[in-house]
Order: structure tokens, then sequence, then C-alpha cells
């Protein structure tokens, strides 16, 4: 995070035309910039010379915090990373916790996982897609996507009493047993769904407005995307053919299927098409997932690690001081470290614990990935315009939470 | 799954991509090697880091082509301090490895890996700011989280959690 230049005359540069190139900023407070990002633009004309990233200003040093918080405690910071899919961020987190323990989960949480996973990126990519489409100036989009997020967002409420700030999974498990009429609820919602796609692609799909703001612009090459590190529908629209859910699967994604939509063309348009297409995947998904929702216990059978049902807690000794003791000193995690990478909606999110044998991580470190997509911006936007930045940003979908952590 | 005790023997690890092609250039880079929890770990040389970045993303058989994930670990007050750690995956392969390098906090420094990987730019820049590890040959190596006049490297164990105050 650097100062602001001096002064703009300082900072310009002689072109070959003879013309002196301009530097603005956009950003930090420039409502296409989807939060405090600042780029620094060197412009001749219209035209991008320089695109510099400003990032830090969201820093909240969620993982200095992290080591000084038991195990369970992390689980709530998790959230605030990346606040659009706060559920992917504990799942990640728990996973990698549960791979250090060596810890078993019973299939019903699994598949209430990938349930809840599923909806947390239509959520995600609905967000996504409203604001995209607004920045392009299709201003209707946003609140046909915005009626959909609300149903999502009443499920999460559902299950954990919160909307956005879930912390539904927790180690060993899930916090709490979904409640009476949810399954008939997420059923209702999966069935309307595939119609509302259809609606929001009916607005902008064959729209020739939006393909003229979106085709060809902010291309990216297959080879360019690998170097700089994007993720997700960043790099499937570049033509590379990789989603964790199928590669590497976690939480039961095996007993899944699904088909992961990759364009070649490389553009803002590709990129679109591939996330308006894992709309339609995830609520097959969740069709899935209800259809076979298996049944049994929400939590792993170690006591040591899980906490105790409230009503055991109440009636039973041994429960009273198990969950006594996780809650006063945590529990211990045997030694080691974990890299643990899922596929979010917005590419790889890793996160890398390592653990010195105590209650406590020693240390935490998450991969975001909105981190590695910003870095593509530049070699997306030199040589193109101004207003063509603002289609970029939206394009590879930053979520400033992740990034500055 | 139950937790099953680490392989730290070179000879039961041979087969792994990664360390087969690294055997093959020049054992001797190679300080130690733990296969835990699933997950392979290679202890490299640090003055030969860039070198076997460059060697493992274009090797033949299996190419590491995408940096993942690049950090470090303070083991205050023991020596050598830092261990600066590298994600790798293969994307045709879907295979990872984690390599890892070690340094002396009086001297904390690495060379960039910038020219393997475009990508690294940023993670090293975040290693700089937060453990004041630095990287030579990084294109411009600045703060990136903290305010330029920052005093301290928040991420190292001897930095208080709640700051200097």
């Amino acid at each position: 995070m650097t100062q602001f230049p001096a002064t703009v005359a300082e900072s310009g540069r002689e072109t070959p035309s003879g013309d002196r190139t301009l530097v603005l900023n956009m950003g930090p407070q420039h409502p296409s910039t989807h939060g405090v990002l600042r780029l620094v633009l060197e412009i001749d004309g219209e035209t991008i010379v320089r695109l510099k990233p400003e990032i830090g200003f969201l820093h909240t040093g969620i993982e200095k915090t992290c080591e000084a918080k038991f195990y369970q405690q992390v689980v709530p910071l998790t959230d605030r990373i990346d606040y659009l899919c706060p559920l992917t961020n504990n799942l990640a987190y728990c996973l990698a916790v549960e791979k250090l323990l060596g810890l078993e989960i019973p299939p019903k949480a699994q598949w209430m996982r990938v349930l809840m996973n599923e909806l947390t990126r239509i959520n995600s990519h609905l967000v996504w897609l409203g604001t995209h489409a607004m920045d392009l100036g299709a201003m209707t989009v946003f609140l046909y996507c915005f009626r959909e997020r609300e149903d999502v967002l009443r499920f999460f409420e559902m299950v954990s009493g919160q909307r956005m700030m879930t912390s539904y999974f927790r180690i060993g498990g899930l916090a709490l047993e979904p409640p009476l009429g949810f399954f008939e609820k997420v059923k209702k919602f999966a069935d309307r769904f595939p119609g509302n796609v259809d609606e929001y692609e009916g607005l902008l799909t064959g729209n020739p407005i939006f393909m003229m703001r979106t085709k060809g612009i902010a291309r990216l090459s297959a080879e360019d995307a690998i170097a700089l590190g994007a993720g997700g529908p960043t790099l499937r629209g570049s033509g590379v053919d990789i989603d964790l859910r199928r590669d590497a699967p976690y939480t039961g994604y095996e007993n899944f299927k699904f088909k992961v939509p990759v364009r070649t063309e490389g553009d803002v348009f590709a990129r679109y098409l591939c996330r308006v297409e894992e709309l339609r995947e995830s609520i097959g998904m969740v069709q899935q997932a209800l259809a076979g929702m298996p049944e049994g216990p929400i939590k792993a059978d170690s006591p040591k690690v899980v906490l105790p049902d409230r009503e055991k807690m109440k009636t039973q000794m041994e429960a009273l001081i198990y969950h006594f003791k996780i809650i006063t000193e945590g529990f211990t995690v045997p030694a080691g470290e974990v890299y643990q990478a899922i596929e979010s909606p917005r590419g790889e999110m890793g996160y890398y614990i390592v653990s010195d044998g105590t209650a406590k991580p020693y240390r935490v470190h998450m991969r975001g990935p909105s981190y590695a997509n910003l870095q593509t911006l530049a070699k997306m936007c030199e040589g193109g315009l101004i207003a063509d930045v603002v289609a970029a940003i939206g394009s590879i979908d930053v979520i400033l939470g992740d990034i500055d952590r | 799954m139950p937790l099953v005790p680490p392989i730290t023997d070179i000879e039961e690890l041979k087969s792994h991509p990664a360390l087969a092609r690294l055997l093959e250039w020049n054992a001797s880079v190679v300080q130690a090697v733990k296969f835990d929890r699933d997950e392979l770990t290679i202890w490299i040389a640090k003055d030969v880091i860039r070198e076997v970045c460059a060697i493992l993303r274009d090797s033949a058989d299996c190419p590491f082509n995408y940096l993942c994930d690049l950090t470090c670990v303070d083991w205050y007050p023991s020596e050598p301090r830092f261990e600066v750690v590298y994600h790798l995956l293969s994307i045709p392969h879907k295979e990872r490895v984690r390599l890892k390098a070690r340094l002396d906090g009086s001297s904390a420094a690495i060379e960039s890996v910038t020219s393997v990987w475009p990508s690294a730019n940023f993670y090293e820049r975040e290693v700089f700011d937060l453990f004041g590890v630095r990287f030579t040959g990084h294109p411009n190596l600045e703060r990136i989280m903290m305010p330029d006049d920052w005093e301290g490297h928040p991420l190292r164990k001897d930095y208080p959690v709640e700051g200097y105050r």
C-alpha cells in the first residue's frame, strides 16, 4: 500500500506522439471497484498504458489473530475473509483442521456441507452477476439477482441464525441440525431457480449492448492465466479445464454428478458464460444433495474435539466436563501441517495450517482466490480503454476482504 | 482416516514425480523430505530455489506449472528462523508438492521466483511486508498490506498481537 503520487503532472510520462500521459486514481472510493480497491491508471487519452492495483485498505490481520485463538475460535474469523461466501471459508478451514486431526465426518454432515456450499456459490454468483451487469449499465438484472439472493440468505438464516456471517460448519461437523421444513423450502427454491437463470440470461446473453461491452474485452490467454495464478472461472474462461471439486474431491463431492463449464475465448463474455453455467450446475448439485440426503448424526464421534449436544451437556456429568474443557482449554492438534484447497466461487481457496501440537494454530495462511486473480488485471487492461477496466474488474469478481484479509 | 506416522525416507518416496525429477537433476539440492497426511514436503537448499522451481515447472513428465501459494513460517526463537513455503500444483496431472527453504533470521533473503511465475509477485511482497524476508531480484519489493511508513513486520512471532503501543 503506497502513498498517492505527489502531483499528477509529476507522475506523467512523455508519449511517442509528444503528449504526456496522465496518472489517474480509480478508487478506493469508486462504486465499480467492488470494495476498497485502488487502481493507479496511467492513461494516454482513453487508453490504459499501465495499471497498478494498490491494496491493503481492508487489512485486518486475520492471520495474526488466528495465532492467538483456539482452533474452534478461528471459525467465525474465516467468515469475514470472503464475506460473499462465508461457508466456503468455514469449509476450507474445518477440512484443514480435520485433516490435521485425522477426523472422520459422518455422511449427513458431508452432504449438508455440499448442499450449503453450493447454495453459497449461488449466493456469491448472484451478487457478482447483479453488480457486474449494473457496472455495465443493465440495472434490472441487479434487482432480479438480489430477489433470489434473498431466498438463499433466508436459508442461511434458517440453519445458522445469521444471514451472512454464518459460522455454520464446525470442526467435526455442523453447528446445528437443519430445522424442520428446511429441505422442503430449499426444494421449492431449487425447482424454481433454473427458470430464474433463464430470466437473467434472457436479459444479458443475447443482449447486443452487453455483448459489445464484453465480447473480446480484457482477453487473457491460457498461458498468461496459469502464469499469473488465476483461478476458478477466470482460469476456466481461458480454456484451462480445472475444478477441484472434480479433480481433488473433498467432503463427498465424488458422489455428485456435474459438468465443469470451460470456455476458450478468455474474454469477459467467456467468464460470464462460465459463471452462469455454474449457477445451473450448482442448482443441479443442490437437487442431488436433497434427493440423497442421508440420515444420521451431524457431528463426528470425537468428544474431545466436538462440543456435546446442549441437552447432554445439561444432564450428563461427562459431557459437561468435555464441554468445559473444550471451551476453556481448547483441544490439542497433533503437530504437522496441511494445505487444504477447495473450489470457492472465485477459484482455489487454500488454507495452510501449521500446528505445533498445542490448542492454538502456530500459523494459518489463507490463499485467497481474489488475491491471485487481481494480478491478472494489469495484463487484461493494458492497451484497452478506461471503460473496459470496469468490465474487467467485474469479470474477475474480486472481493477485497479476501484480498486484504 | 486415522493418522499414520509420516514417511521421511527419500528411497520410499522416490516415485513422486516432483522428487523423482529433482533427484534426477541434482540430488544434492534435496535436504529432507516428509510425506505426512497425504502431502509431500521437500526441503530445498535456499540458494537454488529459483532453479528448482524452473526445473519443476518445465518437467516433461509432470510439469508443476501453477504456483498455488507462497508464504512463510516464523520459528522464532529457533534457528534457522524462517521457512519460506511454496505450494505447487501440476494442472495437467493434478499433483501437488510443497517446497520449503530455511532462512536464518539474521540474513533473511532468498532469490525471487517471479521470473518463473509472475504470480509470485504479490505473494513475495506480502511475505516481505509481514515477515521482513527479502526476495532478491523481485521487480517491485515494497509493502503491500501495511502502510509504507509502518515499523516492524506484523506476522513475526516477536511482534505482539496487539501491536506496539
